[in-house]
């Protein structure tokens, strides 16, 4: 079992897909000679050809020709280097990729899989520093996940390749270089779904997705020192959603915090709490969102750091929440 | 030579016939919602589809009943799409503007301006892998010249040598707007040189001038020669929609391009050359006897299915 980073483990997902599913592309801005800015794509064009190219900085080009080329049998892989610059041909995502097996009556499918990369890192300015996925989450027709351990980086990947819909795969960039843990690269294509928890716990369910997975679970082990035992339910698969799970823990923990880095209007944090609130879960006390507050991202880090959650602020939120059980 | 003329009388008639009995069915509101016609228009379709390979890709716009037509997809099944049947192309989910039937070679229509553009790319790098040599053909107005994903497109696939042939239906309208206010210089053709490709300006009227630059066209990209733009002048004789008040027309402008219509100058042509009025008479009436009849038996087919509306979203 090799021991990757995150990011090695998106690099070996693709190595994985392009050796097993001939019919796969993977194009976009630097990911065939320069491999990636961040080297996720590394080594690909060597092995493969010209199944691996660059394009013109082009991201309608990119995705509609990605549209276009999955309606006739291929299955492209196209990274959008930033999610912030998927904004600029939003059109071939919402208006082109999610209708065609829709239209069709399935008759024309669009499987292709957009890898793209989000979240602040230090000094990033706003153009690239927003979570996006409540964008995408509304959107009936696209698949979104967003992992954040090295396994579930290459799983996820490797089943959004396989699916035979538009799946988003939205990455964070904070994580790529992040501590190497072993693989498994050699096993089945997982289900589309399902939760992951991280840690048990009986007092607080912690939903959370993403980058932010690895605060909360600080913040939940600084909980457990103060003797509040809450349970970490990562949700890295957010469409199709593990409603069921979420319901379930907070049935029997009976306080629900939904913890994203996105900003809390309008953010997946709300139809999470809309669905345990809609599914009759008696709750020991109001359900809470942490997320960032609804603000552009500041350039400068130490901005950027009063604004996003970090476990402290998370800490102090879910002492809130317990605090005001009724 | 002139039964390949009759042949194209009658294809431009069938659409012709179609659009206007699309007008009658939406006046009377057995057909719903945003309608755009063709009418003056269908020489460019009819030229163009008759130089195609069956698995050639063809992305048109939401003025794409007669692209459609002329690529074989039955006026029954786009009758029954139009006014919401479930027998319709897509079972009443596209509608006028968006529908598909790419057991045919049609890709859709689309209703974001410009937007089939780099999808067609895709649907020629896709040949380029699975060894078909396609070539896919991408329609659009003379407006989505000036859409950013338009421009995208024709410099991705001139950049990557695809396949595709731009089709620009130059309507002398982008919408309401005329294209002349809209643009500097008004050869769109000309924009082909900056991505490096050709760039012809059509007759759009003249199916014969059509079909020989989109043959000339689908021969140099399917020989390794890349992309080339068309720009078809044209003239559409009714509004942008079914309902337009068309306050945008000069005074004696609608007599003014009747006489440069497609049908009405093939007619003339094949009366010139002989051809008895009587032969011609029965070509319009064939047409409009077939586009009645497929209307009367796609109207008799049920409505959509309600219970079916929240199918097909994911595999």
């Amino acid at each position: 079992m090799p021991e990757l980073s995150y990011g090695e483990a998106v690099n070996a997902a693709l190595h994985r897909l392009m050796e097993e599913l001939p019919e796969t592309l993977v194009y976009g801005e630097d990911v065939a000679l320069p491999g990636g800015v961040f080297g996720v794509t590394r080594g690909l064009r060597k092995r493969y050809g010209d199944r691996v190219f660059d394009t013109p900085i082009s991201e309608s080009a990119i995705l509609g020709s990605a549209v276009g080329a999955a309606m006739f049998g291929r299955r492209p892989i196209v990274e959008i280097m930033w999610a912030d610059f998927s904004l600029v041909a939003l059109d071939q995502i919402v208006n082109q990729a999610a209708n065609v097996r829709y239209v069709s009556g399935g008759r024309l499918r669009a499987p292709l899989t957009i890898r793209t990369q989000q979240g602040n890192a230090p000094g990033a300015c706003a153009q690239h520093s927003q979570c996006l996925e409540a964008l995408f989450l509304h959107v009936p027709g696209l698949r979104v996940c967003m992992p954040s351990t090295p396994q579930d980086a290459y799983d996820l990947l490797v089943t959004a390749v396989h699916a035979d819909d538009p799946v988003l795969v939205v990455e964070n960039r904070t994580l790529y270089f992040g501590p190497k843990e072993p693989v498994t690269t050699d096993g089945p294509v997982r289900p589309m779904g399902g939760a992951r928890t991280r840690r048990t716990g009986s007092d607080v369910t912690l939903v959370t997705w993403g980058a932010m997975t690895h605060r909360v679970l600080a913040a939940a082990e600084a909980l457990a020192r103060d003797g509040v035992e809450a349970e970490v339910l990562e949700t890295p698969w957010l469409n199709p959603f593990d409603t069921e799970a979420v319901i379930e823990s907070a049935r029997r923990t009976r306080r629900l915090a939904v913890v994203h880095e996105a900003n809390v209007t309008g953010g997946f944090g709300a139809e999470v709490v809309a669905r345990v609130a809609g599914a009759g879960v008696a709750l020991a006390a109001p359900p809470i969102r942490i997320g960032a507050p609804d603000v552009r991202m500041p350039a400068a880090p130490v901005l950027a750091q009063a604004l996003i959650p970090d476990a402290a602020r998370i800490i102090e939120d879910v002492k809130g929440l317990i605090a005001g059980a009724r | 030579m002139s039964e390949r003329r009759l042949a194209d009388l009658l294809a431009m008639w069938r659409i012709r016939a179609f659009e206007e009995k699309v007008r009658d069915l939406r006046a009377e509101g057995t057909i719903v919602g945003s309608v755009h016609l063709c009418v003056g228009q269908e020489a460019v379709p009819v030229g163009a589809c008759d130089a195609l390979e069956p698995h050639d890709a063809l992305f048109a716009t939401y003025r794409g009943h007669g692209w459609a037509l002329a690529r074989g997809v039955p006026a029954q099944a786009l009758f029954a799409e139009l006014a919401g049947r479930a027998s319709g192309v897509n079972g009443g989910r596209g509608g006028s503007a968006y529908f598909t039937a790419a057991e045919y070679g049609f890709h859709g229509e689309n209703s974001i301006v410009g937007a089939g553009a780099p999808i067609a790319c895709g649907a020629a790098l896709a040949g380029r892998h699975d060894g078909s040599n396609r070539v896919a053909v991408s329609v659009f107005g003379d407006g989505a010249m000036n859409q950013g994903a338009v421009h995208e497109a024709m410099n991705f696939a001139a950049a990557f040598c695809l396949p595709v042939v731009f089709v620009c239906e130059n309507n002398r309208y982008s919408e309401l707007t005329p294209i002349a206010d809209m643009v500097r210089n008004q050869r769109l053709a000309d924009r082909a040189a900056a991505y490096g490709m050709p760039g012809h300006r059509v007759d759009g009227n003249d199916v014969e001038a059509v079909r020989f630059h989109v043959r000339d066209a689908l021969e140099a990209a399917r020989e390794g020669g890349g992309p080339t733009l068309l720009e078809c002048m044209t003239e559409r004789l009714v509004g942008h929609y079914i309902g337009d008040a068309e306050t945008y027309r000069q005074p004696g402008e609608l007599e003014r391009i009747a006489r440069r219509e497609p049908i009405a100058r093939l007619r003339e042509g094949l009366l010139a050359d002989g051809v008895p009025a009587a032969d011609l008479d029965a070509v319009e009436r064939g047409a409009r006897a077939e586009m009645a009849s497929a209307a009367e038996r796609a109207l008799a087919a049920p409505l959509a299915d309600p219970a079916t509306a929240r199918e097909h979203l994911y595999a």
